[in-house]
């Protein structure tokens, strides 16, 4: 059972309170109906699998209610930081180069 | 009583305080402070369990958590506890145990047939013989299941109670041995909060086996064992930033520093004692900011010829007998070691009195000051237990020479020694209790100076402390324990002083795991008592090419079952690793996972039973619907009328007279429980564009729309009208189930992805209750109970809404229909529902107003062929194939949710599963909801199935809906359904829209 930090609250809580939303910087293609089948199912399906460091999306559901993004070891479960959605995707080439 | 020693300082007995208990029936006399398995050993009970395979006799091995063969089964039904390990049940007056594999039964007599031939039923008897003829698998698996486990389950339910706490604490210390207690000493004078978990009732750990300063070896800080242990729990005591919980096992480590401990709060009582308001068991969910596990070491035994003899025991638990219990467990003993701790154990014995007919050492060489310590006891350094040997107990065992010949044991099988004896004192080495550290994904490896698998402790915010770092000498392990106390200090941030670290001591363990038998057989050679695993199964899962040990585990049962191989793996791991020629860290050990003791289901329940499951969710008419005699249907967590019978009707008479009602007359339904989500904000209507497949644009005020929601795959998702309350206001309602899940998808939307949408959502589902009008008569209704709204059909038509004040109340009049009827919604806030509805009521009786709940709705849609989502849809199904192709937008300009999804290739085969409608050609009879539909009587090609039938009572005949292959293509074409009975309906295809295909019925 994680500790997790909501970066709204401002505060570590109990992972009970929180729900996984799946990997993070997933983005929507701007333009679906210009892409392949191919290409648009590498955004329904397609999610990366890493042992080691992971940036994804958790929901506060029992708290807030925000969605942030969290940089989590799946190695050891250590969670490394975790980012609002706007400061996330503000810094995202930073978060993703230091993956 | 004629085990029990002369007065021992060590004993934690009250002899003041006898006890009577039952044994198998038997009427026994035992002492407060007796383990069940002492109080037995004290009664000369040695052989207490039939081993489950084979049903050898079995004995008390060890004497705590480790214990595979002393399962008994507690008291009887209701309160009956079964497997519990009689070295960890405490005794009370009148306590009733017995053993579930002795026992007297047919299952136990049959088995016990089959023990003459246990050589012929190696790992993977029952694999291999029960394999054929297939067909006869049923039988021969009710059979096996009736001889498998060990004790039965309790069938009548459980009259005790448990419960669960939160607890929080900055170092937990699971442990209080003596490095445990030191490190929370040690901990606690810095001021830091400490929890001390210990699984025995008495504290100390193995300090009564091996700490007693009676023979002059271990003092502990300058004092007696004894009297160090008594001044720190006083110390202990007083400290208020201390909590210790003994009788408390915790069994499983999880992320982030949680801990499950079990504490035993009322076992220990009579059950005439327990007191009914207080909790038996207690489940424990401990957070700590650091943690120090002390958990110690198993001793763990040596594979010899017969070496589960009852009598064969470990060294530690007959040091355990003999101080901690004061009980003799035999008068002949025989000790034999692979180390210095069954020769520490020998020289306890012989101070302790016990007649010690011989130690035997594998080692060449037995030290000095042992021979010393051991003066008059005839000593056979290099030699080895070759077998065993007794009839249902221990009499003898025979001896052999043994020496080490290119990595090798070689035993002299001809110059055997045999020595009378009923007890074997084994001392095989010591398995740090590793299992906590390995909860979280950690392995073990294995050491070999201390030949041993060593915890990892590589998480962050653990420590280890005592025997599980290898230490053995008693105030090694104290000064360990402080040293580790300080690391937990620093690990906080609080000041403290340096602590020297502490080397282990050796106890110079000889690599003996098994002794080598005369002949090539080791069927004898008990590795896994508890499964009754020889060191023959393992050779034989290894020819049979389980090479790796977690499938030799799995092929020979080594490590099940509720010791989970405490004792016997790391013997397994070592034959398995001679046998292959490998080393032991090259085979590794099996996973550890939790529990570390079973634990019972009720205390992982805890509270969360009956009314304390689910939260359960009432609407504001709900008891209204009580007076009128309603039955349930849980819908989500919402308690919803089902349908209202009157007098002797049942579910069919009142669904036929409600329905009815509703097509000709009056009636009405609590709609309350339908998900509202309140939608405000400049972008309001561009994200209903977004999430919706309809458009949205032109919706004026004072309208409502349907609107169908997809997931990104294209798949519907969730229905529902959402109403315009103004240009930047909408109020969405969704499916009663599906609230909240909408709800998050939406906010998902809006956070991740389009955070430049100034768009409030808020959940009100809550705060509005709704109470539907229906039917014909619907429209006059209102004009009674409502005046200052027009209800004319050309100024309040179809789909739009109208504020009014219904019988005095401020209310939304929605114009929506889920039954194809006049219907009119009335929305008031919460606190008036329950008025508005008896309102409702006694305004409609001169119409015979009729209540109708769920079922009677679920027909009137189906007879419109409107779907409900999770019923007739599931995560497979597209608007397309629901036949809603209408509601598909072409023309907004953004690409809503879904959209993309519906043009790929797969969606656009045509023979999808698609939604029609059935009529069977006898329409009195109706299919089975979920039933399979093929092409001929006989078919075996599935088509599809159905998704909802019911009989129509407007109609006067059987409807139903279903999906099938390229369904709309196949109008008019026969499928069949068979039913569960055997027989098969026939029914054809046609539209799903089975009544008022004009509409007319929908104006009144």
């Amino acid at each position: 059972m994680l500790l997790i930090p909501c970066p709204y609250c401002q505060h570590i809580f109990e992972e009970e309170d929180f729900a996984y939303a799946g990997e993070a910087f997933i983005e929507r293609p701007p333009q679906p109906e210009q892409i392949s089948d191919q290409e648009w199912a590498d955004y329904l399906f397609m999610r990366n699998n890493p042992k080691g460091p992971h940036l994804e999306q958790w929901i506060h559901a029992a708290g807030c209610r925000k969605f942030f993004v969290v940089k989590r070891n799946t190695a050891n479960n250590r969670i490394e930081g975790s980012w609002t959605m706007a400061k996330a995707h503000a810094g995202k080439n930073d978060l993703l180069e230091r993956l | 009583m004629s085990r029990r020693l002369a007065r021992r300082d060590s004993e934690v007995i009250d002899r003041q305080q006898p006890l009577s208990f039952y044994w198998c029936g038997q009427l026994l006399q035992g002492l407060a402070g007796d383990s069940l398995a002492s109080a037995l050993l004290a009664n000369g009970i040695k052989a207490v369990s039939r081993s489950y395979k084979y049903s050898r006799h079995r004995g008390v091995l060890c004497s705590n958590a480790e214990e595979p063969n002393a399962l008994v089964d507690l008291e009887c039904e209701p309160f009956l506890t079964p497997n519990a390990r009689a070295t960890q049940v405490e005794l009370y007056q009148d306590l009733s145990a017995s053993s579930p594999t002795a026992a007297e039964t047919p299952v136990n007599r049959f088995k016990r047939l089959f023990k003459p031939f246990g050589r012929f039923m190696p790992a993977g008897f029952y694999y291999k013989t029960f394999k054929y003829p297939s067909k006869w698998w049923p039988h021969y698996e009710t059979l096996l299941r009736t001889m498998a486990g060990i004790s039965p389950s309790p069938t009548q339910p459980d009259p005790e109670s448990y419960d669960h706490m939160y607890q929080y604490c900055d170092v937990l210390v699971v442990g209080a041995g003596v490095a445990g207690l030191q490190a929370a000493l040690t901990v606690a004078r810095s001021g830091a909060q400490v929890l001390v978990v210990d699984e025995r009732p008495q504290l100390g750990g193995l300090l009564y086996e091996y700490g007693l300063g009676e023979y002059g070896k271990e003092e502990i800080a300058g004092k007696s064992a004894l009297q160090w242990l008594r001044q720190i729990r006083i110390v202990l005591d007083q400290m208020s930033n201390v909590r210790v919980l003994s009788r408390t096992t915790a069994f499983a480590f999880h992320d982030c520093n949680l801990l499950h401990a079990l504490e035993l709060r009322q076992d220990h009582l009579p059950l005439a004692q327990r007191d009914a308001a207080l909790s038996r068991q207690r489940l424990h969910k401990i957070r700590a900011r650091q943690v120090i596990l002390a958990t110690g070491a198993h001793e763990r035994p040596i594979a010899f010829h017969n070496n589960d003899l009852p009598g064969v025991m470990l060294a530690s638990a007959v040091l355990s007998w003999v101080n901690r219990y004061a009980v003799s467990p035999g008068d002949n003993t025989v000790v034999f070691c692979n180390n210095d701790s069954g020769l520490e154990a020998a020289v306890a014995l012989k101070a302790a009195g016990l007649k010690l007919q011989a130690v035997i050492d594998c080692r060449p060489d037995i030290a000095d000051s042992y021979t010393q310590a051991l003066h008059g006891v005839p000593l056979f350094p290099g030699h080895a237990v070759q077998s065993a040997t007794g009839d249902a107990v221990l009499q003898s065992v025979s001896i052999a020479p043994i020496c080490l010949q290119q990595g090798k044991w070689w035993v002299d099988h001809s110059a055997i020694t045999n020595l009378r004896c009923d007890v074997l004192a084994v001392a095989g080495g010591w398995n740090p209790v590793v299992h906590l550290d390995c909860h979280t994904g950690s392995k073990p490896h294995w050491d070999e100076q201390q030949l041993a698998f060593m915890p990892a402790m590589d998480k962050a915010g653990r420590f280890a402390a005592g025997a599980l770092n290898g230490h053995s000498a008693v105030d090694a392990c104290r000064r360990d324990g402080a040293f580790t106390g300080v690391k937990a200090i620093q690990a906080l941030g609080l000041e403290t002083t340096a602590f020297e670290p502490v080397e282990p001591q050796s106890l110079h363990t000889a690599a003996l795991f098994m002794v080598p038998p005369p002949d090539k057989r080791h069927n004898k050679l008990f590795i896994d008592m508890q499964n009754d695993v020889t060191v023959d199964d393992i050779a034989l899962a290894i020819r049979e090419n389980y090479r790796c040990i977690e499938h030799i585990k799995r092929y020979t049962g080594l490590g099940f079952g509720t010791d989970q191989g405490k004792t016997g793996n790391v013997l397994g791991v070592a034959i398995a690793a001679q046998i292959q020629g490998l080393s032991m860290s090259e085979v590794g050990t099996t996973t550890f996972r939790p529990a570390y003791t079973p634990v019972t289901f009720a205390a992982l329940v805890g509270q969360n039973r009956r009314d304390l499951y689910d939260p359960k969710r009432y609407t504001p008419m709900h008891s209204a619907h009580v007076e009128q005699g309603a039955h349930w249907e849980t819908v989500g967590q919402w308690l919803r009328p089902q349908y209202y019978p009157q007098g002797t009707e049942d579910l069919d008479a009142a669904v036929w007279r409600e329905c009815l009602a509703a097509r000709q007359g009056l009636a009405v339904m609590d709609a309350s429980t339908l998900g509202k989500i309140d939608i405000q904000g400049r972008d309001a209507r561009e994200f209903l564009n977004r999430v919706y497949t309809n458009a949205w644009s032109k919706l004026a005020p004072g309208c409502c729309r349907y609107g169908l929601m997809l997931d990104e795959n294209g798949m519907i998702f969730d229905d529902g009208v959402s109403a315009c309350i103004n240009e930047n206001h909408f109020l969405m309602t969704t499916t009663t189930g599906g609230a909240a899940r909408v709800f998050i998808w939406l906010e998902r939307w809006l956070q991740t992805e389009w955070p430049e949408l100034e768009v409030f959502l808020t959940s009100v589902t809550d705060h509005w209750s709704t109470t539907a009008v229906v039917g014909p008569k619907s429209r006059a209704l209102m004009q009674r109970l409502c005046t200052d709204c027009d209800f004319d059909n050309e100024v309040f038509p179809f789909m739009h809404w109208r504020p009014g004040t219904v019988a005095g109340i401020p209310a939304r009049i929605m114009r929506i229909s889920f039954s194809g009827e006049l219907a009119f919604e009335i929305n008031v806030q919460a606190n008036y529902g329950h008025y508005i509805w008896e309102q409702v009521l006694s305004a409609g009786a001169k119409d015979r107003i009729t209540p109708y709940g769920t079922e009677a709705m679920h027909v009137l849609r189906a007879e419109k062929g409107f779907i409900i989502v999770g019923q007739d849809t599931d995560g497979s199904m597209t608007p397309v194939d629901a036949g809603m192709q209408w509601i598909i937008s072409r023309k907004k300009t953004f690409p809503w949710l879904g959209k993309r999804s519906l043009s790929r290739s797969d969606m656009l085969r045509e023979d999808r599963r698609q939604l029609v409608g059935l009529l069977t050609i006898n329409p009195q009879q109706c299919l089975t909801e979920g039933a399979q539909l093929v092409n001929e009587p006989q078919g075996k090609e599935m088509q599809g199935y159905v998704t909802s039938s019911y009989m129509s009572p407007i109609l006067h005949r059987s409807i139903a809906m279903a999906v099938v292959k390229g369904g709309r293509a196949r109008m008019g074409e026969t499928v069949y359904a068979r039913t569960a009975k055997g027989t098969t309906l026939e029914a054809s295809i046609t539209s799903s829209l089975f009544y008022d295909p004009e509409g007319a019925c929908r104006d009144g």
